[in-house]
């Protein structure tokens, strides 16, 4: 019995070999190219095969996965090795001396990562730290709240054009003032945080009576606009071509040379990384976060239940910008120049995938899910054309299979004892 | 006045090729609520199809009738076997799970499938040859439809009449309204929803392939980007019209295609693109239910 459903599994997967060699001909087998007018079409015959042999593979493996995912059915096996070594190392991780001191020579290393690396790791590092603030912010709003930004890149946008347009409008009256322009960081740090809640706010007015996939539609649509007006505006923003020049913070009163403005930038990041993680998980175990929760899970039940579904929704909104936006300054800091190429909507769903992959909802997960995805591309440079489709194929792995992501969220557990049973 | 005409015209035009796209859209709506984001792809592959294989035959010396219809109906059938294999790789095993994981999905298919278009053919801009023919009686109306906007308008028309007919009054078309209302129900009177399904997605890739061939004659050129911008605008036309209507699709396409023609040619050519977007946000704040959708109530 065993071995004929072996066989007709090897059997359905030689057809389905058969079926990507011959839908994947066209496009894989031959090329065109057209030079004056005419197309010329050259085989390349060499990746029959391999496309054979790959949907070979793949298709019996795609079987053996799905089955698993149905047996499966969403249960954690703890029956399996693999399963009893997680709860293992779960149950390790949840004694607090551990957790606490593995927590401390985490944050020991990032303190004491710009010094044992050069330059170039250190920003390398800072864009990493730039994606889990924004991994975390749309967090809040993918992950709480449910609801799908596809725009969010625009507040990030938003923060990194206010600094920008900060520097460019108001940075000449400092120089003339007499006062350094490194001041400009911070007092366009806060200021970014606010100009982006307020375009949350104003995104979410509209998008408030909609439903899930035409929020994300409108969403993007939102963020699209907003990278238009950048682009076409061109004497306030610079158009196309941005803004350049963009002053790094300085130290109190002195100008850091790159390297040490790096690093300088490097530890302003890692704090606000510490007191973004912070704050979410503050609002997580608020009010506010358990009404968001559970919108996500039943809007009408919801607001049967009393919850203002409205207010929650602009607060998710906001809480998200506020975060991209503060990400924004930071970013147009470090690379000290901006256009608007940097906040299109594939950035928004790399954005995405980071909370998509990492695991919704999850802190750990998110952190985790924007580092992976901003430092290997930076360490595999060789499959640098790859990436996208790489991370397209990830996330499409991942919410078949591992819907909570890779390190999915823990779910607040309740048990309830007997005042006697307490002691 | 004249000005006016012929904005209106080119308006015209450009929705009757928004409409091909749109109407896969809101099929695939209509039945499973998903926003297939790879549509737009699958349009582009469409064109990308038949420019190999019409380079091929006419390398071949092969006539161009012949040239055309077989690069046309093989693009067609290998976008319809795109959409096929995508339904049942990256969406069907998502079914019944929450919306947004198929939604998640059809954005990772969309750069799975640009970025292997990308990869396996090239990332430049290739011309593509105009495979229409050119109306000599239309010459004197030349400034303000030429043939080939003429031919994709009364391509956009019948396949609105087929597909219509289709839906009203054949068994598959009687099984996908069924499926649309209420996929459980459907099942357990007998339709094979699965089959259903996948039906969609066929005749909903093979439009987009048509539509891929026409709008790539008609612009002159191809890329592997061309669809996600393409895929957007069809979709917000099909929010327009009210998703999920066919009539409707075709309308909200005409809508956008004024739009943006009469934006473009009295306000700004800048914002070409975003005026698509404007107006979806308009549509979805004083209608959200498009302009021939029904409203639907939420039911616990």
């Amino acid at each position: 019995m065993k071995t004929r459903s072996l066989l007709t599994d090897i059997g359905r997967s030689l057809l389905n070999a058969l079926w990507f060699m011959v839908l994947l001909f066209p496009l894989m087998v031959m090329k065109v190219n057209v030079t004056i007018g005419v197309a010329k079409v050259e085989f390349r015959w060499g990746n029959l095969p391999l496309v054979g042999i790959a949907a070979f593979v793949l298709s019996f493996v795609w079987k053996i996965a799905l089955d698993w995912n149905e047996r499966r059915g969403g249960k954690v096996q703890t029956d399996s090795g693999f399963g009893a070594v997680k709860a293992r190392l779960n149950g390790y991780f949840a004694k607090p001396a551990i957790r606490r001191s593995s927590i401390l020579a985490l944050m020991a290393f990032a303190i004491a990562y710009p010094f044992l690396f050069g330059m170039y790791h250190t920003n390398v590092m800072i864009t990493a730290f730039i994606y889990v603030i924004l991994g975390l912010g749309l967090n809040i709003v993918v992950g709480l709240g449910g609801l799908l930004n596809l725009g969010y890149a625009a507040f990030f946008g938003v923060g990194a054009y206010t600094y920008g347009l900060m520097w460019k409008y108001v940075g000449p009256s400092f120089v003339q003032a007499g006062i350094n322009t490194g001041w400009l960081f911070w007092i366009s740090l806060p200021l970014a945080g606010i100009v982006a809640t307020f375009f949350g706010v104003l995104l979410s007015l509209p998008v408030l009576r909609l439903r899930g996939d035409y929020l994300a539609i409108i969403t993007l649509a939102f963020g699209e606009i907003f990278r238009m007006v950048m682009q076409n505006s061109s004497d306030i923003t610079g158009g196309a071509t941005g803004i350049s020049l963009i002053p790094r913070p300085w130290f109190f009163n002195q100008k850091l040379p790159p390297i040490k403005a790096a690093t300088y930038i490097y530890f302003i990041a890692f704090v606000l990384v510490i007191i973004t993680i912070f704050v979410v998980r503050r609002i997580e175990d608020s009010k506010v976060g358990r009404a968001l929760e559970a919108m996500r899970e039943d809007e009408i039940a919801c607001q049967a239940m009393g919850v203002n579904l409205v207010k929650n929704k602009l607060i998710t909104f906001a809480l998200g910008a506020f975060w991209a936006g503060i990400a924004g300054v930071i970013m147009a800091a470090q690379t000290t120049y901006i256009n608007p190429d940097s906040f299109t909507l594939w950035e928004s769903i790399i954005i995405l995938m980071a909370v998509v992959i990492g695991g919704t909802g999850s802190i750990p997960g998110v952190i985790g899910g924007a580092i992976l995805l901003k430092l290997l591309p930076e360490y595999f440079r060789a499959l640098a054309q790859y990436r996208m489709l790489i991370y397209g194929i990830a996330m499409i792995l991942v919410i078949i299979f591992k819907p909570d992501g890779l390190i999915p969220r823990k779910r607040k557990e309740y048990t309830f004892e007997r005042k006697g049973a307490a002691k | 006045m004249d000005y006016f005409l012929k904005l209106f015209l080119s308006g015209t035009a450009k929705g009757s090729i928004y409409a091909l796209i749109a109407l896969g859209y809101t099929m695939v709506y209509g039945i499973i609520q998903l926003i297939n984001f790879a549509h737009g792809e699958i349009y582009m592959i469409g064109g990308f199809t038949a420019l190999i294989l019409g380079g091929f035959f006419f390398s071949k010396g092969m006539p161009v009738g012949f040239v055309l219809l077989f690069s046309v109906l093989l693009s067609i059938m290998y976008a319809a076997a795109f959409g096929f294999t995508i339904e049942k790789i990256a969406y069907r095993p998502l079914r019944g799970k929450p919306r947004l994981s198929a939604l998640i999905s059809a954005i990772g298919v969309s750069i799975v499938l640009q970025n292997f278009v990308l990869l396996a053919q090239t990332e430049k801009f290739l011309p593509f040859p105009s495979y229409l023919p050119e109306f000599s009686w239309l010459q004197p109306y030349k400034e303000y439809i030429n043939s080939t906007q003429l031919i994709i308008l009364v391509t956009t028309a019948v396949i609105m009449v087929l597909l219509t007919l289709l839906i009203k009054f054949t068994r598959i078309g009687k099984a996908m309204r069924a499926t649309a209302q209420d996929m459980h129900m459907a099942q357990l009177v007998g339709v094979d929803v699965n089959q259903v399904i996948s039906v969609t997605f066929i005749i909903g890739s093979a439009l987009a392939a048509i539509g891929g061939v026409l709008i790539c004659s008609y612009m002159g050129q191809i890329n592997y980007y061309i669809g996600f911008i393409a895929g957007i605008k069809a979709f917000v036309a099909a929010v327009l019209g009210g998703i999920g209507s066919i009539p409707g699709a075709v309308l909200g396409s005409f809508v956008l295609g004024w739009t943006e023609s009469l934006g473009t040619g009295y306000i700004s050519s800048d914002y070409e693109d975003a005026f698509a977007f404007i107006i979806l946000i308009l549509i979805l704040l004083i209608k959200p239910d498009g302009i021939l959708g029904r409203s639907q109530r939420q039911k616990v």
